[in-house]
């Protein structure tokens, strides 16, 4: 039988899934450096209380990495999501009702982030 | 012809039910552990989301927040909150280092079974050291 995988696969269709692929990849590297960025500032001297830990994110790049760390998150979540839900729901009708709940929970919980984000 | 089709071993997915009895090698752990942790900081937004927005937005709110993890909320203790945050720690410590072991491996190409095992080993101990460690600083 042919070999209709790897480099010699049959190109047919759309996409082969390397776009999510590749974005969740990038908004890992995104979420890591954030979370980098909180550690250390975290670890600066200085007591913690509220002062210091709203300090952290008053600075206007931190509230632009914060902003793109949550909209990675959105990202990332969804492609994992879905390939839970892609392996383990198999009836269609409930597949894509829990794949629209699941963007429903992203986007809201990303937006309560950015509008908690913005008004500091 | 017709019986040897119908002979034929169906290879299918692990059943639920087989689990238990399922020996599954450090790798193994980790990739599931991958799915589970992550399937849990996704479920667990919400409450992410409330502890960032209660501590930073004001120091009535963040009074509020500390007193959740002390006094309790809602008729449950505070101990409770803190096990949920501590649940927190380990899944995304967990899905941090198995998430490092996966963009090693891809830009690396590396695969033998040897680094596979190894890399796993590392990513489940360091896992437990950090939560421990981050655990006992929310407890103590």
């Amino acid at each position: 039988m042919a070999q209709t995988f790897g480099s010699k696969r049959t190109v047919v269709g759309a996409h082969y899934g390397l776009r999510d692929w590749l974005a969740q990849r990038i908004t890992s590297v995104v979420m890591a450096l954030f979370t980098l960025a909180v550690i250390v500032q975290v670890l600066l001297p200085g007591e913690m209380g509220y002062d210091k830990w709203a300090a952290i994110f008053s600075h206007q790049w931190m509230k632009v990495l914060t902003f793109t760390a949550v909209i990675s998150l959105l990202l990332h979540a969804w492609v994992g999501v879905r390939d839970i839900l892609m392996d383990y729901v198999k009836p269609l009708g409930a597949r894509l009702a829990l794949q629209a709940a699941t963007i429903v929970w992203l986007v809201g919980c990303a937006g309560w982030a950015v509008q908690v984000l913005w008004r500091l | 012809m017709a019986d040897t089709v119908k002979q034929r071993p169906v290879y299918r997915n692990i059943h639920i039910t087989q689990l238990p009895h399922y020996r599954l090698p450090a790798p193994g752990w980790v990739s599931i552990l991958h799915r589970i942790s992550g399937a849990l900081l996704f479920i667990l937004l919400p409450f992410t989301i409330w502890m960032f927005d209660t501590s930073v937005t004001s120091e009535v709110s963040y009074a509020q927040f500390a007193s959740v993890f002390s006094a309790g909320s809602a008729g449950l203790p505070g101990w409770f909150f803190k096990l949920v945050v501590l649940g927190l720690i380990w899944a995304y410590v967990q899905h941090f280092i198995a998430g490092l072991r996966h963009l090693w491996m891809d830009m690396t190409h590396a695969t033998g079974l040897a680094f596979g095992r190894q890399s796993a080993i590392v990513t489940l101990v360091a896992t437990g050291l950090l939560t421990v460690a981050l655990g006992a600083k929310l407890f103590f």
